[in-house]
């Protein structure tokens, strides 16, 4: 199953739904269409935003860094942050703010503890350039990346309850060796996280 | 840039009910002066509302004699394959009561006495704009506006024709907003008051029977006004500190190319615009606050709203700032009604509204669109 696939089952019809860093809404269209939510969309950047207006999504412009404080509590049956959180300048206030806004969290994130990312650093003694994360250090925007043990680490201390997770290699699949090892063989993972 | 929708004609409407007013008066024989472009079509449902700002008027697009002449104010906007398509829609743009380009305000004769309003002319508010032009859609036969759109004052306009009138709205697009106005904004509108009340050819409003009228006061007071339509930025681009002669003449006549755009906007404004109205139309931004009768309380003031809403704000605006817009949005938003926000970086101000700059343009259209 793919991201969008579990996505979709972990969201419940007519639920209200907030997609931050929500890109083209892709995921937002695709649950509009299946379960019928009530969607709001939050981007940075100009052209997605438009993109999003187009396909007559709701959408706010707004920098995720500089605060959430506009959506309140519990506003939102489920809160998604997809592939967003190692771009932002401070993760943890980040967690704490989608769990205070959201019933339910979906948070997606690029493994570092993938085997091929520990691999290519062990050999080449560079930092690595793999698929999911092709940028070089010096103008990558993923400025917090993680491995998955990070990730539900900073959970734990800030009593956030991971309650799904699931890992795929690097074409999106989850097997026998991400479900066993998911740090090790997961390129990345899906979790549902909550208060 | 693409071409205009042609040839433009004014029409009149008689309003065919009284209005009875939020402050209490009731005005009788209500004329609104608008105008349209494009098509409606069969079932009357691509009709789009402009609701013009502070001193703006109904003729947003084309012209009236030649091409040559000076293009409706939102002619950038408006017009065929514009953002604001009349290929596609029906587009209806009232001047407002209390207005002084031909809709009934307080150069108008009262038919009663038949003596100019003036100065007696009632204070009206945004809410008597939009039953005025609820009655202007019952006349066209539009039942539904599919859009209403507005700048600055107009884009209070579009939200309160949300609230109002939750039923017979499908989208707004507010622009260059604020949910009310600040001190700060009260007070610029101040100083453009007092500018004109302390002209000695105010004469308490009833000018139009003398020979004089307060230009000078309305002069100074649109001076103020174009101060804050602009950027810091806008102003240094435009002008700097280039002189008109080239050298400084050590006096106090027009030096800087500034003072002279200034009071060149001073001069025309005065010309063409009626004091009293503009007494009016400052008093009428500073009373707008929806919340009013729900206790300061936004959120519960946008409940009755239906129709989906775009916020844009622009970057350089002080006038009413990107924060102002985002005081509506996050009311929107905490009210779950349908919100999207832009703001979109321009250098223009206030005014940026009225500029097709690329993102604006395919945000707007994208929006009608869909």
């Amino acid at each position: 199953m793919k991201t969008l696939e579990i996505i979709n089952n972990w969201v419940t019809q007519n639920s209200s739904v907030l997609d931050l860093g929500c890109g083209k809404g892709e995921i937002l269209l695709d649950l509009i269409s299946s379960k019928d939510i009530k969607a709001v969309g939050v981007e940075i950047d100009g052209s997605n935003i438009n993109e999003c207006v187009a396909s007559g999504i709701n959408v706010i412009e707004q920098n995720i860094d500089e605060g959430l404080d506009n959506f309140i509590d519990n506003s939102f049956d489920v809160v998604i942050m997809s592939q967003t959180i190692q771009v932002l300048k401070d993760p943890r206030k980040a967690l704490q703010e989608i769990t205070r806004i959201g019933n339910d969290c979906i948070v997606t994130i690029p493994n570092f503890g993938h085997w091929r990312t520990r691999l290519s650093l062990l050999l080449t003694g560079k930092m690595p350039i793999t698929d999911p994360l092709p940028e070089s250090w010096f103008d990558t925007p993923n400025i917090h990346l993680c491995t998955l043990e990070d990730f539900e680490l900073l959970c734990s201390e800030t009593s956030i309850q991971i309650t799904q997770k699931i890992s795929f290699n690097s074409s999106g699949h989850s097997n026998v060796f991400t479900r066993a090892w998911p740090n090790l063989f997961g390129a990345s993972a899906i979790y549902k996280i909550s208060k | 840039m693409t071409e205009s929708v042609g040839k433009v004609t004014e029409q009149i409407f008689k309003l065919p009910s009284d209005l009875l007013l939020e402050c209490g008066k009731t005005l009788k024989n209500i004329e609104l002066t608008y105008e349209t472009y494009g098509e409606l079509n069969s079932d009357a449902s691509n009709a789009i509302l402009i609701c013009h700002a502070l001193s703006g008027n109904h003729h947003a697009a084309g012209y009236y004699k030649d091409e040559n002449e000076r293009l409706g104010w939102w002619d950038a906007l408006i017009g065929p394959s514009k953002a604001i398509d009349t290929n596609k829609f029906f587009v209806v743009c009232p001047n407002n009561i209390g207005g002084c380009h031909g809709s009934t305000g307080p150069s108008s004769v009262d038919p009663e006495t038949q003596r100019y309003y003036g100065p007696d002319f009632p204070v009206i508010t945004v809410k008597d704009w939009v039953n005025s032009q609820a009655q202007l859609a019952d006349h066209l036969n539009i039942k539904c506006w599919h859009a209403a759109i507005g700048g600055s004052l107009g884009g209070m306009q579009a939200l309160e024709w949300c609230r109002l009138f939750p039923d017979r709205i499908s989208k707004a697009a507010v622009i260059a907003a604020a949910p009310k106005l600040s001190a700060q904004n009260i007070a610029f509108n101040e100083v453009a008051r007092q500018a004109i009340i302390t002209d000695p050819d105010f004469q308490e409003g009833k000018y139009l029977d003398s020979e004089k009228s307060p230009k000078t006061g309305l002069r100074l007071a649109r001076m103020v006004g174009h101060i804050t339509y602009l950027s810091d930025e806008a102003m240094r681009d435009k002008f700097g500190r280039e002189l008109k002669e080239g050298k400084l003449n050590f006096g106090f006549d027009v030096e800087f190319e500034v003072e002279s755009y200034l009071r060149h906007q001073g001069d025309v404004f005065s010309e063409s615009f009626d004091a009293n109205t503009y007494l009016l139309m400052t008093k009428l931004l500073d009373y707008y606050d929806p919340a009013e009768n729900y206790k300061g309380d936004l959120v519960k003031a946008f409940e009755t709203i239906k129709a989906k809403i775009m916020v844009i704000s622009f970057s350089s605006d002080w006038r009413f700032s990107p924060e102002r817009s985002k005081e509506i949005v996050n009311a929107l938003l905490a009210a779950e009604k349908d919100t999207t926000y832009l703001e979109i970086e321009s250098s223009h101000g206030h005014d940026s509204f009225l500029f097709a700059e690329d993102r604006y343009v395919s945000a707007l259209t994208a929006f009608l669109g869909n």
